[in-house]
């Protein structure tokens, strides 16, 4: 498949607000379900095991008019769950049978409340992941949980979720995220070649697409990327982070390559690179998924942090992994997690010299021009001042 | 006119508030010592607060809620605030957090005018609100301390399974016990904590009748402004201690008082006058303009007789009493069940429960900027409650301890606004009935 189909088809699923793609996966075959999840982390492998469809849902996009959702919330609160009510109640959700909410906030963990009480026919599950890292106290609470998700999904199904079908979701997801390593490590080492807003759209599309035909997708698009040649750019490298839950428009992603950066590493779509190695596809695989959470998981504002040496860590490394030049903070506004962490995360760059930015956005931010000036001067003066 | 020495002298209190008063003055003077004594301090926050727990290890008990609580009453919090914004908090986020780290940065001044010292230890009991998870880091970061974490979980299905309880004993048994071992140099007993929460229980119960003799008509307290010092004591650096126990004791035995007298709430000007509209208010209040803000509501003869916040650090009045034969579980359980752990329908059922109980004649909603874990939703549970209830519901704006987000003619306004609306509506009720 050509780059340009690729990223056409991306863009189409992108722009979509009504989940025509969802209805058609339903219709395609007998008694299918779907169940939404909002960011930042499920368990994909037990909705795909019990033979469902998971459905990112990431709020509205700069796209939906939210008439009805800022009626549900104050001014002070972020966008992305009114834009998601508003697809809820304006019915372009009802393709979902389920929809999860992950811990990632107290606004997703209320939303999941307002999802009881105004569509109480779903199967609704408010995701509660353990913020103690230990295996034998979290660990043991997460298998517990999991197992309880899957009960619940297989009563959904309506047939009991075998050893054998969850292993199988493992395995296609371990090979997703081995896609995505190889996507991001592509983009890393040749960000000309692998511009931002492209990774962005291919990871959207994997909110949607069956996990499959997602991995085949990538596959396709290195493929494709790598038989073109892109002019180099004498832009920066940085990272970006605090995109984990409202999505930042594309136009942000665009104006930040227009300003003069590379994004060599980000934290989009973090569902998809939440366990950071394969998960065995041996033993029992319940207890594999709870131990790859508890051992081997991405850091994000979202988490607690055990040991105030390690604060920022991830992001450091992340930086010197990526040979990044400095990073860029844009959080959506009224972010919790985000905007309570960034000052930590600051200080965390500033104690290694390495140099950052930060602004705020919304997902239906339409003005890029402030962001761009920043992100231009950003990265002007760290090709003027920088000790490289 | 009047000075504000002056307004400081008219003000009423209860016998009860003096007697607080002296404790929380105690509590500080205790902390700003307690270095100098050879005693160790923790951190902790309200909701799911351990306080027996920390007493069974000789701690002093510091709630840094409690600290930017007061720089609200004291007018200090504004100044601490922008203080964190300039060192790069966002004006974003909760401004508990960042009057917290103002005061910090600002040596850490007490109430009591004296430096606070830095805490031997930070225990964390995450319940609730995910900022205090943020707090926490941001704390930790600060201080150079040991630390405890306790992840209680949220009753998302309004139940506390087994697996969420295990998980809370566990913790404490394997991790948080052992830290506070470590830190203070105090072996566990396991006895000394039933003793505690003895107490507790007997505080507690006298806690609920008080809450629930605003069920009297006219109700001999203000459950929303008056209910913030009733629940004090118990919520903060206190409960488990025969002090707290006796404080209950007097406050019930000074409100079955005003019953049997047939009198109503004591004001900061007094009694109260005739009792013309009862609420329910969900919310915290605003601390900045506390006194301006309590004055709106019984000016107008308004009163409330039931709220959510004074559940926020424990929801004692559906049953729950800390139980000594079992101290680990239910140290689990009152963390797992303080008011903000329950979901959205939780907190609904129980507002519709309290307009019920205490023949409420409306529902307002105090919309807190700071605080999502409150606010994110209530606009949602305001109309659940009117359609349930048919009690006319209100709905304001204002913020913990920033005074800039309190803004005294758009509040007074709105209430007013509400409180005719309520009245016309009993009118039209009451013409109904008669005919």
């Amino acid at each position: 498949m050509a780059l340009e189909e690729i990223i056409s088809r991306c863009q189409d699923l992108y722009d979509d607000l009504d989940f025509s793609y969802v209805g058609q996966w339903k219709e395609a075959g007998e008694n299918r379900k779907a169940i939404g999840h909002m960011p930042v982390y499920v368990p994909r492998e037990l909705i795909h095991a019990a033979g469902m469809l998971p459905v990112g849902i990431l709020g509205g996009g700069d796209q939906l008019d939210v008439i009805h959702g800022d009626a549900y919330y104050q001014s002070y609160i972020c966008r992305i769950p009114r834009s998601t009510i508003e697809l809820a109640v304006t019915g372009r959700l009802d393709c979902l049978d389920g929809m999860f909410f992950p811990s990632t906030c107290d606004v997703i963990r209320n939303l999941s409340g307002m999802w009881q009480l105004k569509f109480p026919d779903k199967l609704i599950r408010y995701f509660d992941v353990p913020q103690n890292f230990d295996a034998k106290i979290g660990g043991t609470y997460y298998t517990a949980e999991l197992t309880l998700l899957r009960d619940e999904l297989a009563e959904l199904a309506g047939h009991e979720i075998t050893d054998d079908d969850l292993r199988n979701s493992i395995d296609l997801y371990n090979k997703n995220r081995q896609a995505i390593k190889e996507l991001y490590a592509y983009r890393s080492a040749e960000p000309s070649q692998v511009p931002t807003p492209e990774v962005y759209l291919l990871m959207r599309a994997g909110m949607i697409l069956p996990v499959d035909e997602h991995t085949q997708l990538i596959h396709d698009y290195i493929a494709a990327a790598r038989e073109i040649k892109r002019p180099v750019r004498d832009n920066c490298r940085v990272v970006m982070n605090g995109l984990f839950c409202e999505q930042p428009p594309l136009g942000l992603l665009k104006s930040i390559e227009l300003a003069g950066c590379y994004v060599v590493d980000d934290d989009f779509m973090l569902v998809a690179r939440w366990l950071l190695h394969d998960v065995p596809t041996d033993g029992d695989p319940i207890k594999r998924l709870s131990d790859a959470f508890i051992s081997y998981s991405i850091e994000t504002s979202c988490k607690f942090v055990p040991g105030r040496e390690n604060k920022g860590k991830f992001l450091v490394d992340s930086v010197r992994a990526n040979n990044a030049e400095g990073v860029i903070f844009a959080s959506p506004s009224f972010c919790d997690p985000a905007l309570l962490d960034r000052p930590m995360l600051q200080k965390a760059l500033t104690a290694r010299g390495i140099p950052y930015t930060a602004f705020k956005y919304a997902e239906n931010s339409g003005q890029m021009q402030p962001i761009r000036e920043q992100a231009g001067t950003f990265a002007d003066s760290i090709k003027l001042w920088s000790a490289a | 006119m009047s000075t504000a020495k002056d307004q400081q002298a008219e003000v009423q209190k209860e016998d009860s508030m003096l007697l607080q008063k002296a404790m929380i003055s105690a509590n500080y003077e205790a902390l700003s010592t307690a270095h100098d004594e050879g005693k160790k301090i923790s951190s902790t926050f309200v909701p799911g607060n351990l306080n027996e727990l920390l007493m069974c290890f000789d701690f002093v008990r510091n709630l840094p809620e409690i600290n930017a609580l007061q720089a609200g009453m004291r007018k200090k919090s504004g100044g601490y605030i922008m203080e964190a914004e300039r060192s790069g908090h966002s004006e974003d986020v909760c401004t508990y957090v960042k009057s917290d780290l103002g005061m910090m940065a600002k040596g850490q001044v007490g109430p009591n005018g004296m430096r606070l010292p830095t805490p031997d230890l930070l225990l964390l009991s995450y319940t609730g609100c995910f900022t205090f998870m943020k707090w926490f880091e941001l704390v930790r970061d600060e201080y150079d301390c040991e630390t405890a974490m306790l992840h209680v979980p949220y009753q998302a299905d309004g139940k506390v399974t087994e697996n969420m309880r295990n998980f809370v004993v566990t913790q404490l048994k394997e991790q948080v016990i052992p830290t506070l071992e470590r830190v203070s140099g105090v072996k566990f007993d396991i006895d000394r904590l039933r003793e505690y929460l003895k107490e507790s229980a007997k505080a507690e119960d006298d806690l609920v009748w008080v809450l629930q003799s605003a069920k009297n008509r006219p109700t001999p307290i203000d459950a929303y402004f008056g209910g913030v010092y009733y629940c004090g004591p118990i919520f903060t650096a206190f409960r488990g201690t025969k002090e707290t126990t006796d404080y209950y004791r007097a406050l019930r035995e000074e409100v079955a008082g005003r019953i049997s007298q047939g009198l109503g709430p004591l004001t900061p000007e007094g009694p109260m006058g005739e009792e013309r509209i009862r609420l329910v208010v969900e919310g915290p209040p605003n601390w900045t303009h506390f006194r301006d803000f309590w004055k709106m509501f019984y000016d107008e003869g308004v009163v409330v007789v039931a709220s959510s916040y004074t559940k926020v650090g424990g929801v004692y009045d559906f049953g729950f009493r800390h139980d000594p034969d079992h101290p680990l579980e239910t140290l689990a359980e009152y963390c797992l069940g303080c008011y903000t752990n329950h979901s959205l329908p939780s907190r609904v059922d129980m507002l519709c429960n309290y307009m019920h109980e205490y023949s409420a004649d409306g529902f307002l909603v105090n919309s807190i900027k700071s605080c999502n874990s409150f606010s994110a939703g209530q606009l949602v549970m305001l109309r659940e409650i009117e359609e349930r209830t048919g009690k006319p519901a209100g709905f304001i704006e204002t913020d913990l301890v920033d005074p800039r987000y309190f803004s005294p003619a758009n509040v007074k306004n709105r209430l007013e606004s509400y409180f005719q609306m309520i009245e016309q509506k009993k009118a039209r009720d009451d013409a109904r009935t008669a005919a």
